[in-house]
Parts: C-alpha cells; sequence; structure tokens
C-alpha cells in the first residue's frame, strides 16, 4: 500500500482554485466586451481579436521551444494577454499590426523577464503603447460603430476625448454638445478602441469577477475614484475648460483599464494597502495626461508607470506582522 | 446580532464534519497489540521502565519522565509486555515504543488515588497532572503541568479553553463538549485553581450551537465566559484565539504567557478532570476517523496505542484504495507512510483520502495574487519569503519574519499556483534556527 500513497506535507487540502482557472474566468468575464466590439465594429473586431488571441498563443508556444521552456499555453494567460490588447485596439487597425503587437506582448512584455509571473509591466499594454509609438498613424484613427445590421459603413471619426482634447487645444473650449452622448457613451456607441467603448459590457464582467473573487476592490475604486474626484476638481475650477466627471468615467478607457488592465496580478501590488496606493497613482497620472498631456488619453501611460512602481509601494505596505509593532520602514 | 469575535486573516476551507458532528462517541475495543511510542510529546522522551515478559496493568507508568519538559507513559490497558523496540511512528521514524499484549481483564493498577481537587495544594495537582502523563491534546502535546507552570515574572490572569476546532472534518472535541460536559467542566476549576485565575473563556466555533448551549448550561451561574466564534480557519491557533478572545496579541517570538495567558484544550481539561480527582492517566482520548477512505466515518474513545489499522477496522474499513492517511486533520496533520503508526495522546483524527481525491499536480509560477498574503493569519508575505529561502537567502526571510510562521497552511491552501508555501517557509525556519544555534 505504501508505494502509492502520498507522503506532501500539510496542507493536505486545496482551494482547488488554481491559476488556469483564475485565468479562464477573466477570460470569460471579458466576453460580453468582445461580444459588444463584434456588434458595434462588426467583422474587423472579430479579425483583430482572433490575430491577436491567436498570435499571442503561438508566440508563447514559440517561446517555449526557443527557451526550452515547459509549455504553459494551457494556464491561459497568453490567451488573455492577446484578448485584452485586441481590446485595446482601435477598430481599423490592420491586422499584420495585431499580429506585431501580439508578438511584443509575448515576447518583448513577458517571455524575455523569465515568462509568466516574472513580467514587471503589463504585456498587453506594454505592446499598445509601443505600437502607439511606432505607428501613431493606424494606432490612432479611429472610426465611428457601425452596428451589425445597420448598413452604415464606418466611417473615421475621433473618440470622445480626442475631440475634447482638440477642441481645446483649438478654441480653449469645451466642444459643443458634449454632454448629449452619455446615453450612447454608456452602451459604447461611440468611438474608441474595440473593447473600451461599453461601459456596460464592462461593468458586467467586472460584478463576474469580483463575484468569482478573482479581483477585489481596491484598484478599481481607488482609480476609477480617483479620476472622478480630480477631474472633478478641475471641473469645478472651470466646467468651460475641464470635462465633467462623468465624461472622465465613461469615455475612452477607464474602465477597462482600472477593472481589467490595472488589477492583473503580475504588475500589482499584493497587499490591499499597496492597491489602494497603486490605484491612486493610476487615477492622478491618467487625469493629468488627459487634462495636460499631449494625448489625449493616459490610462495605458498610468498603469503602465504605477506598475512600475509596484515593487516599491510592495515595499512600503508590508503588512503588519501578527505580534509586531507598525514597522518603520527602513 | 453582535459580530462574533475574531481574528484577521485566515480563511473558509469546506469543513466536511456532517459525517461525524452527529455520532456519539463509541468505545474502541482493544486491539491485539498495543505499541505505546515512548515518546508522545514534545520535550524529551520517556525512558522504559519494564521488561520484555512484564505483566503490566491498566495504568501502570511503562516509561519514566526525563526531565521537566516530560511526561511519563503508561500501559493502556492491562496485559503482557512483549517487545521494547522501535516501531513506526507518527513522525515517520521508527522510535522506541512498549509493546504490550492486552490479556482482555483492562485491570487498573491498584494504587490509583482518588482525590478532591480542592484538598489538594496547587503543587500536589500539579504533580499529579506530571505523573498521569497530561500533555495539550489538541495536537501540540506539551506538557500540560510546564505551561501551568510560567516563571514568576509572567503573571497569568486569564485561562483560555480552546474548543474551536477549526480544522476540518474533526469532531472530537465537538463530541467531548456535547457527551461529557461536565468532565470539561471539572477541568476548568481545577485550572482555575492551579493557575489563581477569574478571567476564564471557553472559545467555541460558531459551527458548533449544540455544543455551545451545552456548555453555556454547564457553566451557568459561574464566571466562565462561553463565547461562540467565527467560523474561520485558524480561529483555534493559540495567537489568533488569544486575539479574539481577549484582544491582546501575543508578542512576536512571544508565547501565550507574555501577555497573561494559559490556553489549555478542552480534551485536556477533560484529562486534567480525571487524573486530578480519580488520579487516572492520560491513556485514552478521542478520535475523529473520517474521509472519503474510510467505510464508516465515526468518533471514538480509542487507547493510546492502538494501531490506526485497528481504527480503522472500527469504521468499516477502507472505502477504496487510499491515497493518502493523515494524522490530525487536513490543514495541519501529518501524512502518514502506513496504518501501522499507533494512536497517541495528540491523535485528534486519523484522516483517509481516496485514491482519485487527491491530485498531484506541478506547481507553477507565482502570479502575485495575493492570496497567500491576505490569507496569512500571521501577516506576512508567504510569497516573498517562500521565493528568499528558495535562493537561500535566509537572512532576508528572518528580516521577513519568517520565525512567526504559525505553519497553519492558509497560504498554501489558497495558492493558485499549487506553490509548496508552508513546506518552504518550515524549511526556511529550520535554517533560520540552525543559523541561530550556529552564532551561540
Ligand atoms: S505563512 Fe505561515 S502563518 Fe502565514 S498562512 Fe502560511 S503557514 Fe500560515
Ligand atoms: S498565493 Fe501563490 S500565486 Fe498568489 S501571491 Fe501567493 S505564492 Fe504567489
Amino acid at each position: 500500500m505504501s508505494d502509492q500513497l502520498y507522503l506532501s506535507s500539510s496542507p493536505h487540502i486545496h482551494s482547488g482554485e488554481t491559476t488556469d482557472k483564475v485565468m479562464r474566468a477573466v477570460i470569460y468575464s471579458l466576453l460580453p466586451a468582445c461580444g459588444v466590439a463584434i456588434y458595434f465594429f462588426g467583422l474587423p473586431a472579430l479579425m483583430l481579436l482572433l490575430v491577436c488571441t491567436v498570435g499571442a498563443v503561438a508566440f508563447e508556444a514559440l517561446c517555449a521551444k526557443l527557451f526550452h521552456s515547459k509549455l504553459a499555453i494551457a494556464d491561459g494567460s497568453a490567451a488573455l494577454t492577446g484578448i485584452l490588447l485586441a481590446l485595446n485596439l482601435p477598430p481599423s487597425a490592420p491586422w499584420w499590426l495585431a499580429l506585431l503587437g501580439a508578438a511584443i506582448a509575448i515576447i518583448v512584455g513577458k517571455q524575455v523577464y523569465g515568462g509568466l509571473g516574472y513580467n514587471p509591466f503589463n504585456p498587453a499594454l506594454v505592446a499598445r503603447v509601443v505600437l502607439l509609438i511606432s505607428f501613431p498613424v493606424q494606432m490612432t484613427s479611429w472610426s465611428a460603430p457601425a452596428p451589425l445590421g445597420s448598413g452604415v459603413d464606418a466611417l473615421t471619426t475621433a473618440t470622445p476625448l480626442g475631440e475634447w482634447k482638440t477642441a481645446v487645444m483649438l478654441t480653449g473650449k469645451l466642444p459643443e454638445g458634449m454632454a448629449s452622448g452619455f446615453g450612447s457613451y454608456f452602451v459604447g456607441n461611440m468611438a474608441g478602441c474595440i473593447g473600451e467603448v461599453s461601459a456596460i459590457a464592462l461593468l458586467l464582467g467586472a460584478l463576474y469577477l469580483f463575484w468569482k473573487r478573482i479581483i477585489t476592490w481596491q484598484i478599481p475604486v481607488s482609480f476609477i475614484g480617483t479620476v472622478v474626484v480630480v477631474g472633478g476638481l478641475f471641473w469645478l475650477s472651470d466646467a468651460t475648460r475641464y470635462p465633467d466627471p462623468l465624461f472622465h468615467l465613461l469615455t475612452g478607457g477607464l474602465i477597462l483599464g482600472a477593472f481589467f488592465m490595472a488589477t492583473d496580478m503580475v504588475t500589482s501590488p499584493v497587499t490591499g494597502r499597496g492597491m489602494l496606493v497603486y490605484g491612486f497613482g493610476c487615477g492622478l497620472v491618467t487625469v493629468l495626461i488627459r487634462l495636460f498631456g499631449g494625448y489625449p488619453e493616459g490610462v495605458s501611460f498610468a498603469i503602465l508607470l504605477m506598475n512600475a512602481a509596484t515593487p516599491l509601494i510592495d515595499r512600503y505596505t508590508r503588512p503588519r506582522v501578527f505580534g509586531t509593532v507598525a514597522e518603520v520602514e527602513r | 446580532m453582535a459580530r462574533l469575535k475574531t481574528f484577521p486573516g485566515g480563511l473558509h476551507p469546506p469543513d466536511n464534519k456532517a459525517w461525524t458532528a452527529a455520532k456519539a462517541i463509541e468505545i474502541c475495543p482493544l486491539p491485539e497489540e498495543l505499541i505505546i511510542p515512548l515518546s508522545q510529546h514534545i520535550g524529551a522522551p520517556a525512558e522504559a521502565c519494564v521488561a520484555v515478559g512484564d505483566k503490566v496493568k491498566k495504568g501502570q507508568v511503562v516509561g519514566r519522565a526525563k526531565g521537566f519538559v516530560s511526561v511519563p507513559v503508561h500501559a493502556s490497558t492491562s496485559g503482557e509486555v512483549t517487545a521494547i523496540e522501535p516501531r513506526p511512528h507518527a513522525s515517520g521514524r521508527n522510535l522506541p515504543a512498549v509493546v504490550i499484549a492486552p490479556d482482555g481483564e483492562d485491570e487498573w493498577v491498584d494504587d490509583l488515588a482518588a482525590a478532591d481537587p480542592e484538598a489538594l495544594s496547587v503543587e500536589e495537582i500539579k504533580d499529579r497532572l506530571r505523573d498521569a502523563g497530561i500533555v495539550g491534546m489538541g495536537g501540540a502535546t506539551f506538557p500540560a503541568h510546564v505551561k501551568l507552570s510560567p516563571p514568576g515574572e509572567k503573571p497569568i490572569d486569564t485561562l483560555i479553553l480552546n474548543g474551536v476546532e477549526c480544522e476540518p472534518y474533526l469532531t472530537a472535541d465537538h463530541r467531548l463538549m456535547l457527551e461529557t460536559p461536565g468532565k470539561v467542566r471539572q477541568g476548568i476549576e481545577i485550572l482555575r485553581k492551579v493557575l489563581a485565575v477569574d478571567n476564564i473563556y471557553l472559545g467555541i466555533e460558531a459551527n458548533k450551537p449544540d455544543a455551545i448551549a451545552q456548555m453555556r448550561e454547564e457553566c451557568a451561574g459561574s464566571d466562565i465566559k462561553v463565547e461562540a466564534l467565527e467560523v474561520k480557519y485558524p480561529q483555534g491557533a493559540e495567537k489568533q484565539l488569544i486575539l479574539a478572545l481577549t484582544g491582546r496579541e501575543v508578542p512576536s517570538g512571544g508565547l501565550p504567557m507574555d501577555v497573561g495567558v494559559v490556553v489549555q484544550n478542552v480534551g485536556t481539561a477533560a484529562a486534567i478532570a480525571d487524573a486530578v480527582t480519580l488520579g487516572q492517566p492520560l491513556i485514552e482520548r478521542i478520535c475523529t476517523v473520517t474521509g472519503s477512505g474510510v467505510n464508516e466515518p465515526k468518533n471514538l474513545r480509542v487507547r493510546v496505542g492502538t494501531p490506526l489499522a485497528h481504527l480503522v477496522e472500527q469504521c468499516g474499513g477502507l472505502d477504496g484504495e487510499p491515497s493518502k492517511l493523515i494524522m490530525g486533520g487536513p490543514m495541519m496533520g501529518m501524512a502518514q507512510l502506513t496504518l501501522d503508526v499507533p494512536a497517541t495522546r495528540g491523535t485528534s483524527g486519523l484522516l483517509i483520502f481516496r485514491r482519485g481525491d487527491i491530485k498531484v499536480r506541478e506547481p507553477g509560477p507565482c502570479i502575485r495574487c495575493g492570496r497567500c498574503v491576505s490569507a496569512c493569519p500571521a501577516g506576512l508575505l508567504p510569497t516573498t519569503i517562500a521565493a528568499y529561502a528558495r535562493l537561500s537567502m535566509f537572512d532576508e526571510t528572518e528580516e521577513f519574519k519568517a520565525m512567526d510562521c504559525i505553519e497553519c497552511g492558509c497560504c498554501s491552501f489558497s495558492c493558485p499556483s499549487l506553490i509548496p508555501l508552508v513546506q518552504t517557509l518550515r524549511y526556511a525556519k529550520g535554517a533560520i534556527l540552525e543559523k541561530r544555534r550556529k552564532m551561540q
């Protein structure tokens, strides 16, 4: 009998919650957003999702082969990175850009550091930012949504944030009629990256993640809260120049970023207190870039910047060890 | 409803207590051979004081205590000593044991002295406890008389009875409180006298409302505070329990006595009652035999030295092929290699998992999910300490307070990457101790 008994050390039971299940749950949570993306932006969105996901998985496999590491596709993290990247691309992005993005995400964003768990930056965002800087034209040409079956051809247009920024830069004032679009903003009927437009689909997915206890409230709440409060303060100071908090909230990539990108476990702090600090930093940088930076949107940069600060935050937000007085940091 | 008392951190593993919670304690018949290890407690092992061929009676000392932190061991029935030799032990090694073939008479030694605890001095009571081999029965098996003799500079003002039983599957203490509340109460009164304290708590997890009601009734009219605690693992860990009940935090590296508290398990209290009032040594205990690999899970009253295989027989035998034998609970128990190992004073449970119930998977990389951090009741960063330990950076593990790990298992339980965190922490603790020894 004894040769068939396991002698492993305690504990002898496990929660059953494994990395692949976590990754799969995050993928499921993004399905509503993927659905809305395909609904509003049609086949190009579907193409982007497919190219990014298949590409990411393929590059992951390639790296495993090259680096002679264990093939870890089954953990789902590569597929997830692919989906997140696709959701962060404009609908008119060409296939080769998507494929290049997948390669950057997996190789530069993740594998060069040693694979899952070792990457300091969110791989999908690394890819997005590299593309944004290298291919500014393709990455910032937006098309208006053309809902499936509506027979409308996709028209080139600007994102609400971009529209606002251009108007402010040209006239120093908010564009006309800006407040009229909230219903559309909420369901996602506006220009933007294919996955960021629909607040409602994203929130649905986020609810699922909370229910599954995959993410905790700290990062999204402090991130979004900071954007709303700081954005709101500027708005109060000059409502003709600065957009109102709801505009900050519903346009651009805030919701996608706060619930799905900033919460990436590998690149965010491990303690609750650390998460609050990190979320606050993400929010602050986002608003500052939106209001004063050269780009209309700052979510990606903000998250990457705070990714870089994560080791530092972790260091200064160590939990208090049982039986010790609050640690004086060395 | 007032919020239940509790501690920070921890988690909620499925408790699986329903299999045995409603089952009355059954007396486990004597096996053909009792294997009485000379090492059944933390501290120096006892020294055999009988010879092969000797006739012994139930309760007779067969191994004498060596040193202060040690207790004698006793024959748990009458019979003949057939061997004194190394036998399989729960620690995984073969350790010296006195083997007894029962004669079926089950006859007590004749010099058992009943006494009225009121009439005994504190020292007399402690002597009785040591002579009776009373050790902590919650699993730590620390000699009770030592715990009850704190140095003079550590005044004790609070006694806590641990009836939490937060380990999943186990129901031994639960049944004990339900079936013999009077014994527990008697033990508490003796402890009150020894420690000269009046601030007394009995902590029970809220998932045992019947035991709470029973003990409240038993303690009605007294100043003993029977408290329902939040159902959360490890609510019964000494430091967590003290914090939950008294709000006092045992300092890092310290002991309960540093905050004026002594904790005893309810099973120990019952054994103390027998030892002091009847003069009976600790030769039996209640043990939950359970798990998917056992046909008929039960709570058994087991003689010390009974081979685990005999317990399984009493529970309808094995159900299917076992894949893991665990002495104790699933979170902190020790995996065993054979059912030839005997039950000892600290054996609160025997848990057997069937083949297929245990999945063995490779650990993956840490995905920094933070679950181990939020689950850790000691406030540690298990992932960070484990990472340093793997690199043999033990100074860093010490700086990150690895020594404060209570080995509760919450981190490993919750790690999605299946990293053996507790094992790594234990390794780090061992290395730190080794280093400290060398420095002396
Ligand atoms: S590090 Fe130690 S105390 Fe913390 S959860 Fe793990 S085993 Fe428990
Ligand atoms: S639970 Fe496991 S994967 Fe999560 S942070 Fe801790 S060690 Fe890493």
